[in-house]
């Protein structure tokens, strides 16, 4: 088996007192699809957002290519990266957010371009036709030149995706991307994420859509009070869930 | 009974009414100016994660927004050569009005700040951008547009306030009034002028602000 792309190895993390992530372990390998689930509060968002160091966490180690991300250790002390170390590394991860959070002061096109020549020194030029490009990929590119204010919510969060996506990341993070937006809008958001599955990106999908779950996921992990309570082959899990918990959670979800 | 108007020794000194209000532009784009870079590194300082950057710049705020600006004129004016710095008249009332405005500018600016949505930095960080280039790319100028409103009505409090520089003699537009008003006794008339010179200028720059107001919008 090759090195895993992503590994996470007895995560913890607390905001407070309080133990939000109570020891993930997670291995990724390149090319895989994961589908995270669990109800609220169980610590999907929090495991996502420590993976590109929104978060910092006090225990475990979290690996991208077998390097540590975040923090480093020497001498048994464990410390955290330099800052702009810790920028280079949130590039190896693309990141969309539920709220898409778009710059509100840029176009379309100025929005996935800005992380292409500021981050990726890319010349204006070249980052145009590369932003271009991946708009162009999520069906946007007539809408280039419009301010996320005449956008509409799918729209927003297929600009977002691009953004992201534009980086070239190693690993793409999805953080229930489709809960903010109107129904008849989740579709083509989930088409995109469809579309960059097959064409090989990793991803972890942190998604309360079950049917696309199914659909799109290699594996799926479903997450119980900040620990993995059980992961597996998508058919399998839904089908004969091995826990009371997933079963219970599972009942109680919407499968269409 | 019966004033009767007679315009005609305000229209004598016109230039030095029209130089004194030359000047008061010049002391209050010197002062909004130097008064913007100080708000700024304050508002900054003040919604800064650190306890030890927030401290100062509260502290400055609350000194400069609480001392009446006359007083700080006169400080300025009269105390710093005690202290061995030796300003201009008209330099003196620029340190302090930069220093005032610094304190109200801040608070405008702080108020943009909380105002930018929290998300927007995490996914200027998400796609690799430093801290640094987070502000300057996207929080300041989101913050900008968000204050102009308010930032228009603070310039021209501070435009109006460039008329205490008369209580040190800088030749601005209220000194140069009262020049005239002394010399030639027409009280009512001296007045009016200089008041429509003041009522006129700060109606152009609130128009202009309006239109850069109106370009920058983030609704467009
Ligand atoms: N910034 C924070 N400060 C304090 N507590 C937090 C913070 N962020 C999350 N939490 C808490 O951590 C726990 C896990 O939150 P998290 O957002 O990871 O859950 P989630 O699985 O993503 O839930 P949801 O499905 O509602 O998005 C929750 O109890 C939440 O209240
Ligand atoms: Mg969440």
């Amino acid at each position: 088996m090759s090195a895993p792309l992503l590994e996470i190895r007895d995560l913890h993390k607390s905001f407070g007192s309080v133990e939000v992530l109570k020891g993930v372990d997670c291995t990724v390998q390149a090319g895989e699809v994961i589908s995270i689930i669990g109800s609220s509060g169980s610590g999907k968002t929090t495991m996502l957002r420590c993976v590109n160091m929104l978060e910092d966490f006090e225990g475990g180690s979290i690996r991208i290519d077998g390097e540590e991300i975040g923090y480093l250790t020497d001498g048994g002390r464990r410390r955290r990266k330099p800052e702009r170390e810790i920028a280079r590394q949130r590039a190896l991860t693309g990141m969309a957010f539920q709220q898409f959070n778009l710059f509100p002061h840029m176009t379309a096109l100025e929005n996935v371009m800005l992380g292409l020549t500021l981050v990726k020194k890319m010349p204006a030029d070249a980052a145009r036709a590369t932003a271009e490009g991946w708009l162009d990929r999520v069906g946007l590119l007539n809408r280039k030149d419009h301010r996320p204010s005449k956008l509409s919510g799918g729209q927003l969060q297929r600009v977002a995706i691009a953004r992201a996506i534009a980086m070239s990341p190693r690993l793409m993070l999805f953080d229930e991307v489709t809960s903010a937006l109107d129904p008849e809008l989740v579709a083509e958001v989930l088409q995109v994420i469809t579309d960059l599955a097959r064409d090989g990106m990793t991803m972890l999908i942190v998604t309360h859509e079950m049917r696309f779950a199914f659909d799109v996921s290699n594996r799926v992990i479903f997450m119980n009070q900040g620990r993995i309570g059980e992961e597996g082959d998508p058919k399998t899990m839904f089908a004969n869930p091995s826990t009371e918990r997933l079963a219970e959670f599972l009942k109680n979800s919407r499968f269409s | 009974m019966g004033y009767t108007l007679n315009f005609s020794a305000v229209w004598r000194s016109f230039d030095d009414l029209l130089f004194g209000l030359g000047l008061s532009l010049l002391l209050a784009v010197l002062s909004i100016g130097i008064g913007c870079l100080i708000g700024l590194v304050l508002a900054f300082g003040q919604t800064a994660r650190q306890p030890l950057l927030r401290a100062p710049a509260g502290l400055y705020v609350t000194v400069f927004r609480n001392t009446p600006l006359l007083v700080l004129v006169l400080i300025s004016f009269f105390t710093l050569p005690q202290l061995g710095l030796r300003l201009s008249k008209t330099n003196s009332f620029v340190l302090a009005l930069s220093l005032y405005s610094g304190a109200y500018l801040a608070e405008v600016f702080r108020g943009g700040l909380l105002g930018v949505p929290k998300g927007l930095r995490e996914a200027g960080l998400a796609i690799g951008l430093t801290e640094g280039q987070i502000r300057r790319r996207i929080i300041l100028p989101i913050m900008l547009r968000a204050v102009l409103p308010a930032l228009g009505s603070t310039f021209i409090g501070l435009f109006k306030d460039t008329s205490l520089a008369a209580a040190i003699a800088v030749p601005e537009l209220t000194f140069e009034a009262r020049k005239i008003n002394v010399e030639s006794f027409r009280v009512v008339e001296t007045w009016l002028v200089a008041s429509a010179l003041y009522v006129g200028t700060c109606s152009i720059l609130a128009a202009l602000l309006r239109r850069v107001e109106a370009r920058l919008s983030l609704a467009g």
